[in-house]
């Protein structure tokens, strides 16, 4: 998955998770919970979302280094890699 | 015979409207089952049966609006024999001999309650058909549907309404506490990392159960307020959910007391979702025998909540966040939450809701013995 695929499928979870948000608007150092307004369940679901999709599991430590969209990326091309 | 009624869906509903029957006459049903689909302020409501039996007659109509309390079905117990009855005419428009329908269209104006004097037949000789009557069926149920209101804006008059009562009935008294996180915190974390992602938990899931078991040793303050305070069996719990597009929802989470926090996550993920698409059923909105309302992390500190009635007390939990703590004579950094309480002076004191307070701050430093 190269990275505009990446960032389509995040957008796609995002929405999945916050319908009524507009993840498509997020520009890249956004912190995503505070623009879309995600509490901590729907951070979860994200999180659970990405394990599903991507078969990645991010540990509950590295939730802060995943905030914003160029951060989540960067961190899921690596695990990718390894995995 | 069961008499199944309007249910009540919280201090703030007077009405629905029937959308839908689930079930028909004969059809067997049991506790739980839900037998009907209510619009109310609150959305589209799944109503649940609370009886066993037999249905024996719809009483209501769909697209009928109906106060609390109306007898919407019969419902015969097992066992019982069916007596015969004599079914109540439908309101119909009355047809005037010089109208020229067909027997068709006559037919549906009646179910429809269409009124046919005011159609243009576009039949043989200006005779009104079947479609022109289902033509002006439908004129009428767009007029409905301009007419109702947008979700977001009738949840805002529920809770407007819910909470005006509130303020204006309810002598309100406010305690407020700290606690220091640190060790539920690390608690948590340690939990977490034994799980899947699926099954992690979070802090709220704990608090809940925090807040039952000191219920149960403080049970004054899981009641309502009619004619005097009646204490309550049951934990069930309303958890305030925000609505994205505004307002809040107030699912019930049924019997915590005897939940482990495992089982209270997993109703949690189940019911916040249902919460947010307004797709709860009828016990969910009408069970709660206490609210909780959780600002969650990066929220402001402190919370004072309105009582919804006829509960006798709300609690708040703030945000967690790192404040100069004293303890034992030194001064350090913790993770700090405050908790509120707004109870109703009718119901108790504020030494029962300091005792409460007490009570609950206990349960949350020792998080493993939950």
């Amino acid at each position: 998955m190269n990275e505009p695929e990446l960032k389509q499928t995040i957008l796609k979870m995002l929405k999945k998770v916050a319908p009524d948000s507009n993840p498509e608007t997020l520009q890249p150092d956004d912190n995503i919970r505070q623009v879309l307004e995600m509490d901590s369940f729907d951070a979860l679901q994200f999180i659970v979302a990405l394990d599903e999709h991507l078969g990645i599991e991010i540990p509950e430590e590295d939730y802060g280094k995943i905030d914003t969209l160029n951060k989540l990326i960067a961190y899921l091309k690596q695990n990718m890699q390894k995995g | 015979m069961i008499e199944f009624t309007m249910p009540s869906l919280g201090a703030d509903m007077e009405a629905g409207t029937l959308c839908d029957w689930l079930v028909k006459p004969g059809d067997k049903v049991k506790r739980g089952d839900i037998i009907a689909q209510v619009d109310t302020q609150k959305g589209l409501i799944d109503i649940e049966v609370f009886d066993e039996g037999i249905v024996d007659q719809l009483l209501i109509k769909e697209d009928e609006k109906v106060p609390v309390g109306t007898v919407m079905a019969l419902i015969r117990p097992l066992g019982e024999k069916a007596v015969p009855t004599i079914e109540k005419p439908a309101a119909v428009y009355p047809v005037a001999e010089h109208i020229r329908a067909s027997p068709l269209a006559k037919r549906i104006a009646a179910e429809k309650n269409i009124d046919l004097s005011a159609i243009t037949g576009t039949g043989e000789g200006g005779a009104i058909t079947k479609e022109d009557v289902e033509r002006a069926a439908g004129l009428k149920l767009s007029a409905a549907a301009e007419k109702r209101e947008q979700p977001a804006d009738s949840i805002r008059m529920a809770v407007a309404a819910a909470m005006s009562k509130s303020n204006r009935e309810i002598p309100h008294y406010y305690l407020e506490t700290k606690v220091d996180m640190r060790h539920l915190i690390d608690w948590l974390a340690s939990e977490n990392k034994k799980r899947t992602v699926k099954n992690r938990l979070l802090p709220a899931a704990v608090l809940l159960k925090a807040v039952a078991k000191a219920l149960a040793i403080v049970p004054e303050l899981n009641a309502y307020w009619e004619n005097g305070l009646q204490l309550k069996n049951e934990i069930n719990i309303g958890f305030v959910v925000s609505l994205h597009k505004g307002g809040v929802m107030i699912p019930a989470i049924l019997d915590v007391a005897h939940k482990s926090i495992d089982e209270i996550m997993a109703l949690l993920s189940d019911i916040i979702p249902r919460a947010r698409n307004l797709k709860l059923r009828s016990s969910e909105l009408s069970a709660s025998t206490i609210t909780v309302t959780s600002l969650g992390e990066g929220s402001v500190e402190t919370v004072f909540g309105i009582i919804y009635p006829p509960q006798v007390a709300i609690l708040g939990f703030g945000s967690i966040t790192e404040q100069p703590w004293a303890e034992n004579g030194m001064l350090d950094v913790r993770p700090v939450m405050h908790i509120t309480l707004s109870a109703d002076h009718r119901a108790t004191d504020g030494q029962t809701g300091s005792r409460f307070l007490n009570e609950l701050k206990q349960q949350l430093l020792k998080p493993e013995e939950l």
